[in-house]
């Protein structure tokens, strides 16, 4: 048994224009240690599919089915007052925007006191001192003097890092990571990648990372799903998927990049993501695809296991023939 | 050259956004300017366009000096430099229809009449990808990569000699991007402006610059050719720029020697003394702490780097002690 394990979950959202249907039918599961990178461009569900687990979702308006099991425990129906023992415990959120996920009239070290006083009933004392140890490990230089201090008087990097010491204040099991790097530069970023890297190596903390950057899953990630139009359309270890891509979606986003040009060019995709209001019975990504043909549009291809491991929902998947 | 920027200095009260900075660029040139947050890279654009005025220094628009132009003064030579801003959503007036928001410039310059502006609009939204029917949309109606496409429309309408990009296609997905990076080079080998091209990102800079030039807290530290650059980058903040982004191939990413800077930026209230990157250069001494190094092309190859490591005969290795 995975330590997360999430069947077939759908979520959408009710809105003027009717149901919204951000995320279809998703199965997926993540073990300890492991960082698996959840990937694709805006809109195509990736990070609903991730908030879903600590259920970080509008109640009202949300309409979820499907399972999400942390250790064998379903969360999809647990009520909200046992939830609150998950969230920030057993699963944890890291958030784009540094700046706006801290609280400004707070200091950095009340912040990250407040959950372990919370969730761990631990004295003031006791506290401060496991505050400093998690800036430390963050890789806070003087933390003592930076527990002080409020997030206006800190970087985006050193925000970032404090964001991810609040989260992992509590050792959860489960680490959700949403675009965490995205909002930094890139020399702050490899530090950023490398305390993530460094929390599942010293704790075993699994980590869903949220990412549009290929480069990012590259550098990290064990394994990667690929997502279109709120489905996963290709699963595989991350060097396997780099190697040899077999949705034509995936291998169009990698020929997109820029490092990727031939002769000056860039290859594009066509069109346009389809609307999140309707859902035909045919593969999301066919009148986008060089590769469509006739079932593409008859039926829409289920993901399927391939001798090499990978998953991919393709009636013609390419990849080593 | 269409455009000489010769020791230019920008300073916001106590910040020194860009502190004695000179380039040029040359007709029909794309000219890649790089550099991480509060680098100043913005500030160069907007001082161009004479948005922000120039603390001191000195701007030259193919031959004019535009430094210290009255705003009238200023009004005939904005048919000259245009600009594309990075976010599609908020540079478009929403209650202006698309067709409204391409003519505007023509209207302002009083370059054509009612029934010419037609013709041109229909032209450039052709130009641009965009089908006729969108001149009666307003902005809201269209995705980030349509509106960026509008953005390229009013910008370029005027044919202007010269266009600063800001950032044009950060904020669009790499499949949107894709289409609107090869649409800015079909449009720059077809009208044949020159560019100045402001951005983070490093591969988008390799794919469309002829040259680059990298920005540090407000200074050039080393500027080239683009192939040259990226195969021998020579200043050891642009090496640690390089290896820090990481490629999408996890084989090569994960043998890759990555130079860690330590701490953060520091602040342009408060540069450092000397060489500025000397606070996180792996490779400082003495000398960089107390003396500024220049921008100097020891080898005279159009190559220059402002570290003091470089010599005729050798160039800094910031990843040597990894």
């Amino acid at each position: 048994m995975s330590l997360l394990e999430i069947t077939d979950l759908r979520v959408g959202f009710d809105t003027e224009d009717g149901l919204v249907q951000a995320v279809r039918d998703i199965s997926l599961t993540l073990d300890e240690g492991e960082i698996l990178a959840l990937c694709g461009e805006s809109g195509c569900g990736k990070s609903v599919t991730a908030m879903s687990v600590p259920r970080l979702l509008p109640p009202e308006t949300t309409r979820l089915s499907g399972s999400v099991r942390l250790d064998g425990r379903e969360l999809t129906t647990l009520p909200e007052a046992d939830l609150r023992h998950v969230r920030g415990k057993e699963v944890s959120v890291v958030f784009q925007e540094p700046m706006t996920s801290l609280n400004p009239s707070f200091s950095v070290g009340y912040q990250i006191t407040e959950v372990l006083r919370r969730h761990e009933r631990l004295s003031r004392q006791a506290a401060r001192s496991r505050a400093v140890e998690l800036l430390e490990l963050v890789g806070i230089p003087a933390p003592q003097r930076r527990m002080k201090e409020y997030p206006h008087q800190l970087s985006g990097g050193m925000r970032q890092r404090v964001m991810i010491a609040i989260a992992v204040a509590c050792s959860p099991r489960v680490l959700i990571a949403d675009e965490p790097t995205t909002a930094l530069d890139v020399t702050i970023q490899a530090g950023v990648l490398d305390v993530f890297r460094d929390l599942r190596d010293r704790l075993g903390t699994a980590i869903i990372l949220i990412t549009h950057d290929l480069g990012v899953v590259a550098d990290i990630a064990d394994r990667a799903v690929v997502m279109y139009a709120g489905r996963a359309v290709e699963q595989a270890p991350v060097a396997e998927l780099f190697a040899n891509p077999r949705h034509p979606y995936t291998l169009g986003l990698m020929n997109a990049l820029p490092s990727a040009a031939v002769g000056g060019r860039l290859a594009e995709i066509p069109g346009m993501v389809p609307s999140p209001l309707s859902d035909p019975d045919e593969c999301a990504f066919q009148a986008r695809c060089p590769r469509a043909q006739g079932d593409c549009r008859a039926a829409r291809p289920p993901l399927e296991r391939h001798a090499d491991g990978h998953l991919a929902a393709c009636f013609h998947p390419g990849g080593k023939q | 050259m269409i455009l000489r920027i010769d020791n230019l200095v920008k300073h916001y009260g106590q910040v020194r956004a860009v502190d004695g900075l000179s380039l040029e660029l040359a007709q029909g040139e794309v000219l890649g300017l790089v550099g991480e947050s509060g680098s100043g890279k913005s500030t160069v654009g907007k001082c161009v366009l004479r948005l922000t005025e120039p603390t001191s220094g000195a701007i030259e628009l193919d031959g004019r000096d535009i430094t210290h132009l009255s705003r009238r003064a200023m009004r005939p030579l904005r048919r000259d430099v245009h600009m594309v801003f990075q976010d599609p959503y908020s540079s478009l007036n929403p209650r202006f229809t698309i067709g409204q928001i391409v003519a505007e410039p023509l209207l302002r310059h009083k370059v054509a009449d009612r029934r010419e502006v037609s013709g041109r609009v229909s032209a450039m939204l052709e130009k641009v990808g965009l089908r006729q029917e969108m001149r009666s949309r307003f902005p809201h109606e269209l995705s980030g990569g349509q509106r960026q496409r509008v953005g390229l429309a009013r910008a370029l309408i005027l044919e202007p000699k010269l266009v600063v990009a800001d950032e044009p296609v950060s904020a669009l997905d790499v499949s949107v991007q894709a289409s609107v990076l090869n649409l800015i080079t079909d449009l720059q080998r077809d009208m044949g402006f020159s560019c100045l091209f402001i951005t983070h990102d490093l591969s988008v800079v390799e794919f469309l610059a002829d040259r680059i030039a990298v920005m540090y807290l407000g200074k050039i530290v080393e500027t080239g050719p683009t192939a040259e650059i990226f195969a021998a980058p020579r200043h050891p903040y642009t090496q640690a720029l390089l290896s820090a982004a990481p490629v999408p191939d996890p084989v090569r990413q994960r043998e890759r020697r990555r130079i860690v800077l330590g701490g953060d930026v520091p602040s342009p209230v408060d540069p450092p003394s000397g060489c500025r990157f000397h606070t996180r250069c792996p490779l400082a001494y003495d000398a960089c702490r107390t003396e500024e190094p220049l921008l100097q092309d020891p080898r005279g190859n159009g190559h220059p780097a402002a570290c003091h490591l470089v010599t005729v005969d050798r160039v800094p290795d910031a990843a040597a002690n990894l």
